[in-house]
């Protein structure tokens, strides 16, 4: 009984969706973005970003309530796209010991929203290690964020609009929708 | 057909979710913890509003207190200690989501009692802090 309802329940949502048309939108930004990112390494990466539109869109556009929810409880919640998948794995592998707090899950929720995160990560040619060879759990960390924000000056990482390079929505205005273009980046004053 | 399939899966939907945010007054949460420390607590009367006070503008070995980012007056916005996200008021007096959903509350209560006491926090704790929070007047 309980598989018939899952089964109508999945393929209502699936007709919905393709008719929609999400699925082939959400493949394809995916890719362009996974290819920017790869792109960013060498460069930096001004310019390009007129002629591919929505590409720092970050994963968030086929969004995970559930996810949204429990990931934006303490901060915003910090789209797929920033991290590889396996930085993604460690982090959710030790959340009652999250960057000095208890952020713990239930299994039940674990399973809707690590698939999610790793499913909609970042490319793995972007994955990081730390000094102890395990996976980067910092966005702040990587080496692609270091390059991006490599014009900000120390006093204003620490001002008191700012405190912390964390605080994404301190200075990205639309950061809680995924939207990290430079149109809207606004550092506070 | 379709109109059969729309129906059993909006029901189903329905009926779904009606049981993951199956909603609770803050009375009925303070009641379950009360029998609940019955039969935990020897010579268990009630909780203490007085008690909780103290217990949540405290701190029990850690930097933190409760108040630390629920302030200490949780009617009051408050903000994360170590992110400054705002933190809507804690008392269900100032908001009328708190204590509604009891499996929110007990994901709370373990992972700040973890961060504030270093353990979990028994019956008879989470009952008068909550015994505060419903007494306090906005
Ligand atoms: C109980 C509070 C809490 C919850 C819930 C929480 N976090 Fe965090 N998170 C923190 C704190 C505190 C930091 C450190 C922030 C700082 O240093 O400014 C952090 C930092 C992070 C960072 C690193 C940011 C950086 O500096 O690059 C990531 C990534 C992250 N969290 C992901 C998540 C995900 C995914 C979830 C949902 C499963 C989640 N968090 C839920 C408290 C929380
Ligand atoms: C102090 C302000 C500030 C904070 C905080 C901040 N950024 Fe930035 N960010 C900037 C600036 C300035 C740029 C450069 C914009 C440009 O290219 O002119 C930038 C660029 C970026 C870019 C590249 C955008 C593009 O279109 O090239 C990304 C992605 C990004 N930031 C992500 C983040 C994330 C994720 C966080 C939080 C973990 C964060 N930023 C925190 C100021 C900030
Ligand atoms: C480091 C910051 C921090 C500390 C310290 C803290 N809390 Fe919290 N608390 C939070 C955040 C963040 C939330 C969830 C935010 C939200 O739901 O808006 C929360 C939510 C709660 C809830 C959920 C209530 C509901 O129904 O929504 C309870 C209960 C709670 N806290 C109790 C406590 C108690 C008791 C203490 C002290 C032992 C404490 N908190 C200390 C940050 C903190």
């Amino acid at each position: 009984m309980r598989k018939l309802h899952k089964f109508l329940v999945l393929g209502l949502l699936a007709t919905a969706l393709t008719s929609l048309g999400v699925f082939q939108a959400y493949a394809d930004d995916d890719e362009d973005e996974k290819q920017e990112y790869s792109e960013h390494k060498g460069d930096k990466g001004r310019g390009e970003h007129g002629e591919k539109g929505e590409a720092k869109n970050l994963g968030v556009k086929l969004t995970n309530e559930t996810w949204k929810t429990e990931c934006s409880a303490c901060h915003m919640a910090y789209p797929p796209g920033l991290l590889p998948a396996a930085s993604w794995q460690a982090l959710m592998g030790d959340l009652p010991n999250h960057f000095g707090t208890d952020a713990s899950l239930d299994d039940q929720v674990m399973k809707e929203i690590l698939p999610f995160l790793t499913e909609n990560a970042a490319s793995e040619r972007r994955q990081e290690t730390n000094k102890d060879g395990k996976p980067m759990l910092r966005i702040t960390e990587t080496q692609w964020f270091k390059k991006e924000h490599d014009e900000i000056s120390a006093a204003t990482w620490k001002s008191d609009k700012v405190k912390s390079a964390s605080n994404c929505l301190a200075c990205h205005t639309t950061a809680e929708q995924g939207n990290f273009d430079e149109d809207n980046v606004k550092i506070p004053r | 057909m379709v109109k059969n399939i729309l129906l059993i899966t909006l029901s189903v939907v329905t009926l779904a979710s009606m049981n993951t945010v199956y909603a609770e007054t803050p009375q009925q949460i303070l009641d379950n913890y009360r029998t609940q420390a019955k039969t935990e607590v020897a010579n268990f009367k009630d909780f203490s509003a007085t008690n909780g006070e103290t217990f949540f503008k405290n701190t029990h070995g850690s930097d933190w207190s409760c108040a630390t980012c629920h302030t200490s007056n949780p009617l009051k916005q408050g903000k994360h200690a170590s992110t400054s996200k705002a933190i809507d008021p804690l008392s269900p007096n100032a908001n009328a989501k708190r204590f509604t959903e009891p499996a929110k509350v007990e994901k709370w209560f373990k992972r700040n009692c973890k961060d504030v006491l270093k353990r979990e926090c028994t019956t008879l704790e989470k009952g008068d802090v909550m015994a505060y929070l419903m007494a306090l007047k906005p």
